[in-house]
């Protein structure tokens, strides 16, 4: 089968190439594994977080600073503010409502009611401008009785260290009665199935009169509602009388999966494939081009296409890997950064920086990736299993995936980068 | 060193990194409050199975065998696998009489065939349908699809057998109990298709159900039977340079996957051999060996859903290709997801209710989208989805072949015959 560009991998760098590929006319297609990092995402997109241990305000100035093999360096800032001003408007599309600055990093909660900078979040989600005033007054903590991924005490304590008062409630919601039975069904995802149309409007009943009894003036609640879109969302918040929030819980991600499913669909409504678990296995390679990938599922029915694009994630997704000797990225066996010292991948003190999270495949300026030293033409990576940024420690995963995905995408529209 | 690997078993349930991300996409869980989901009875409850048989709890009977969690697990973890072994395992009770006849597709076929009109016309009598209802427990909602008056193998014989030799190329066709019994008709559209692109279409030279409602129903003895029965005629067929096609992707799948994990019967000489027809005839199409010409007059409207078990082939991105290689078909996507039938699980009556909650959302979209008609590639599908919405579905085969310009093609492929 021949396609214009094949993608390897359908998180959020695979999908969002591939949308803005299909888009401008491609025939694309993108073959994906398994499910994504997406669904354990915080609610919010990081661009740049910290910078040696403090937080970034401004992370197009702060960009500036980064190193030169960073994949933000290899963009430069100019074309990075470019992007990032069309990363709303992509979401918005794909009907998935994101709000941010690049030029302003705003704090989202954190489950456990610590404030980190974020650039973009997702609707419904706290977010304030400035942790050390926030602007909520007496804060109401509810949460569905049963739920155990979500720990109001937590949120508690870090809102009174900073200044706020605090109650919580529990509530009872009648069509979750079948979820309770088993414990371990009582998670994110499954209760926002449920929670819908009639027992939104219940749910809203409920924390209106915790609000009279209390006298609170803005609530917070654990993100577990707004599963397919964000209706429930929208509906609970015109019914309660006062501002409500919601606080990313334990994985499963509901913003997440809400955002991977929404940019799945939308790729697909603009007539792209989305092979989804498959695996890309091999690929053959001639004369310094990939010219085909062979996956678990076609067989021997390999994909064709003038370029391919990476987008694999790092450990986590398999798009590297490591065994007791080496890391390796498992499909093509490309050039990876990483220390043959196995001492040196991670630190025992799992609080301090690991270098294993800044390993991934050794890329150029435009992000072409090698393949025993030989630069490959038509195969280019982006996200998570590009090398050179630590996304955990500076807070910059989500930044590095969409900016990446744009550049990579655009280039090989303007047939940029080809062979040299 | 590969001492990790030698600490892994054959269904992977070590690698479970307890992300739940199955447990979202199982379609039983949100709506069946006694089954535990697909990571506690998968390889959570293999933890406690394998010390003791005695944590085995019988509600794994609820699983769908979709693979829909297998498709999603991020870590490659077998879990459909796992649990549909376990029940085979460790369940105490034998089969029901009802669920040896349900499963039994093709002796009930042979029986029902003989006697079609009786049979057509008793199973929508309402008497009959409460004594299944309350004697076998088959739920009474249930229509039953309608028994043929005439076997496919009998009109192949009658109608088709004597010109397959004459074409230049040749393949077997697995057609599987549905076409045999219920709908000769899309066995008839594969012989028209694959002879107009200048393909003999032979019968396999021994051919039993693929067993797939046996291992659903834990009839383990008698679906390995048949299933070394097909894979030995299968054999002769691919040594005579003969692939062999399915139309139903669940017995394709069950063929080709399930007889090593289930049944531990190896196939992998052959495994690669047994394809779907969309698979194999789009194939051609792709590498520029035959031609396909439609007729101008063709208009449909036409939605596609996605098998479970087509899902875990990967494979319906060849059923679509085909689908939208016809000029006057208007396609339409439907989301991937269950209808809620699984072959014979939605027949039972302590299932039926689940079975129509699962396939809600789909039956919302279907209707919605005001097609002419739904093209997927199981026949369990075909009546959940024709019983559930009235919109009638076919085979993606029997939708080319009613596009398909028949003379046209031949021409442009060379055969006369
Ligand atoms: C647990 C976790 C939480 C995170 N939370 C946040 C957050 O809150 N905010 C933020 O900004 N960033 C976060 N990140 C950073 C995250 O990596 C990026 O934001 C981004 O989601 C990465 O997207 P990606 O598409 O590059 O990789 P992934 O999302 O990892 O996707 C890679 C995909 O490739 C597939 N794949 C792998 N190998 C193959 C193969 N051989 N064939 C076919 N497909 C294959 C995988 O199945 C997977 O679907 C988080 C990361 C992790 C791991
Ligand atoms: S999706 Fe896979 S890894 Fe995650 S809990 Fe289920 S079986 Fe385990
Ligand atoms: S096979 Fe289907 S029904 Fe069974 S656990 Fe997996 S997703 Fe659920």
């Amino acid at each position: 089968m021949k396609y214009d560009t094949i993608i390897i991998g359908g998180g959020m760098s695979g999908l969002v190439a591939g949308i803005r590929l299909r888009k401008a006319g491609q025939k694309v297609a993108i073959v994906s594994a398994g499910q994504s990092a997406l669904h354990f995402n915080s609610g919010s997109m990081s661009l740049l977080g910290h910078e040696q241990g403090r937080d970034v305000a401004n992370p197009l100035v702060a960009i500036e600073r980064l190193h030169p093999g960073h994949p933000y360096s290899k963009l430069g800032a100019e074309t990075i503010r470019k992007y990032a001003s069309e990363v709303a408007p992509l979401f918005a599309e794909a009907g998935v409502t994101l709000k941010g600055s690049a030029e302003r990093n705003h704090y989202r909660l954190t489950p456990i009611g610590m404030f980190k900078p974020a650039w973009l979040t997702l609707e419904g989600y706290a977010s304030v401008d400035d942790p050390k005033s926030l602007p909520w007054g007496k804060v109401l903590v509810v949460n569905v009785a049963g739920f155990v991924d979500f720990y109001p005490q937590f949120i508690e304590l870090g809102l009174s260290k900073a200044g706020l008062e605090c109650v919580s409630r529990t509530f009872i919601l009648p069509g979750l009665e079948t979820l309770r039975k088993s414990a371990t069904e009582m998670r994110a995802t499954n209760i926002a199935r449920v929670l819908k149309d009639e027992v939104v409007l219940e749910m809203a009943s409920q924390i209106n009169s915790y609000l009279k009894e209390t006298g609170s003036d803005t609530v917070l609640m654990p993100a577990i509602l707004g599963l397919y879109d964000e209706n429930p969302i929208r509906l609970l918040r015109s019914k309660v009388v006062k501002p409500i929030h919601l606080v990313s819980t334990m994985p499963m991600s509901v913003g997440g999966m809400r955002a991977q499913m929404s940019l799945c669909k939308y790729f697909q409504k603009l007539g792209g494939t989305y092979l989804i678990g498959d695996k890309v296995t091999a690929g053959r390679f001639e004369d310094g081009s990939l010219k085909a990938v062979s996956t678990q599922n076609l067989g021997d029915m390999p994909l064709e296409a003038d370029n391919f694009i990476l987008a694999t994630g790092s450990f986590f997704s398999h798009g590297l890997e490591a065994n007791p000797t080496s890391i390796y990225e498992p499909i093509f066996g490309l050039d990876v950064e990483a220390s043959e010292h196995r001492p040196e991948w991670c630190d025992m003190d799992i609080y301090k920086k690991q270098n294993y999270m800044q390993y991934g495949v050794v890329n150029d300026d435009d992000f072409h990736v090698f393949l025993q030293g030989r630069r490959i033409d038509n195969l280019r990576a982006v996200g998570a299993v590009l090398s050179g940024c630590n996304s955990m420690k500076e807070e910059s995963g989500g930044g590095v995936s969409l900016m990446t995905s744009l550049k990579v995408a655009d280039d090989i529209l303007n047939g940029k980068g080809g062979k040299k | 060193m590969n001492y990790q690997e030698q600490n892994i078993s054959a269904n992977n349930f070590e690698d479970c990194i307890k992300c739940t991300i199955c447990t979202v996409y199982c379609p039983v869980t949100p709506f069946n409050p006694n089954y535990p989901g697909p990571k506690q009875a998968g390889p959570d409850g293999e933890r406690y199975r394998l010390k003791k048989p005695y944590f085995y709890d019988e509600a794994l009977k609820y699983c769908l065998n979709c693979k829909r969690c297998e498709v999603a697990c991020p870590s490659n973890v077998k879990i459909g696998d796992i649990i549909q072994s376990a029940r085979i395992k460790y369940t105490k009770s034998k089969p029901s009489l009802r669920d040896t006849m349900l499963a039994n597709t093709d002796f009930v076929g042979t029986m029902s065939s003989a006697f079609a009109p009786i049979v057509n016309a008793t199973l929508k009598l309402k008497p009959v349908k409460v004594v299944l209802d309350s004697v076998l427990k088959i739920d009474e909602h249930r229509q039953f699809p309608a028994y043929s008056s005439q076997k496919f193998t009998t009109w192949y014989k009658k109608e088709a057998a004597q010109k397959q030799d004459r074409f230049a190329n040749h393949v077997s066709y697995f057609h599987g109990c549905y076409v045999q019994y219920n709908y000769p008709q899309l066995g008839k559209d594969l012989v028209t298709v694959m002879n107009a692109v200048g393909y003999g279409v032979h019968l396999l030279e021994k051919e039993r159900c693929c067993g797939v409602a046996k291992i659903a129903n834990r009839l383990v003895k008698e679906a390995t039977r048949d299933a070394n029965i097909n894979l030995a005629s299968i054999r002769k067929s691919v040594a005579d340079n003969r692939v062999v096609l399915g139309t139903s992707s669940t017995c394709t799948f069950t063929m080709r996957d399930e007889y090593p994990h289930l049944l531990h019967i190896d196939n992998a000489d052959v495994r690669d051999d047994i394809m779907l027809a969309t698979r194999f005839l789009f194939n051609l199409v792709d590498e520029g060996k035959v031609k396909l010409v439609f007729r101008k007059d063709f208009h449909k409207r036409v939605a596609y859903h996605t098998p479970c078990h087509m899902e875990k082939l990967g494979w319906s991105v060849y059923s679509t290709s085909l689908l939208k290689m016809i000029p006057g078909l208007d396609f339409v996507a439907l989301d991937s997801v269950c209808c809620g039938i699984a072959g014979t699980y939605g027949f039972k009556k302590e299932n039926y209710k689940y079975s129509q909650e699962i396939g809600s959302a789909l039956f919302k979209q279907i209707l919605s989208e005001r097609v002419d008609a739904v093209a997927t590639d199981c026949e369990t599908c075909k009546w959940q989805i024709e019983m559930s919405t009235g919109v009638h579905v076919d085979n993606p085969i029997s939708i080319v072949a009613q596009a398909l310009d028949v003379e046209a093609t031949m021409k442009a492929n060379g055969v006369s015959i």
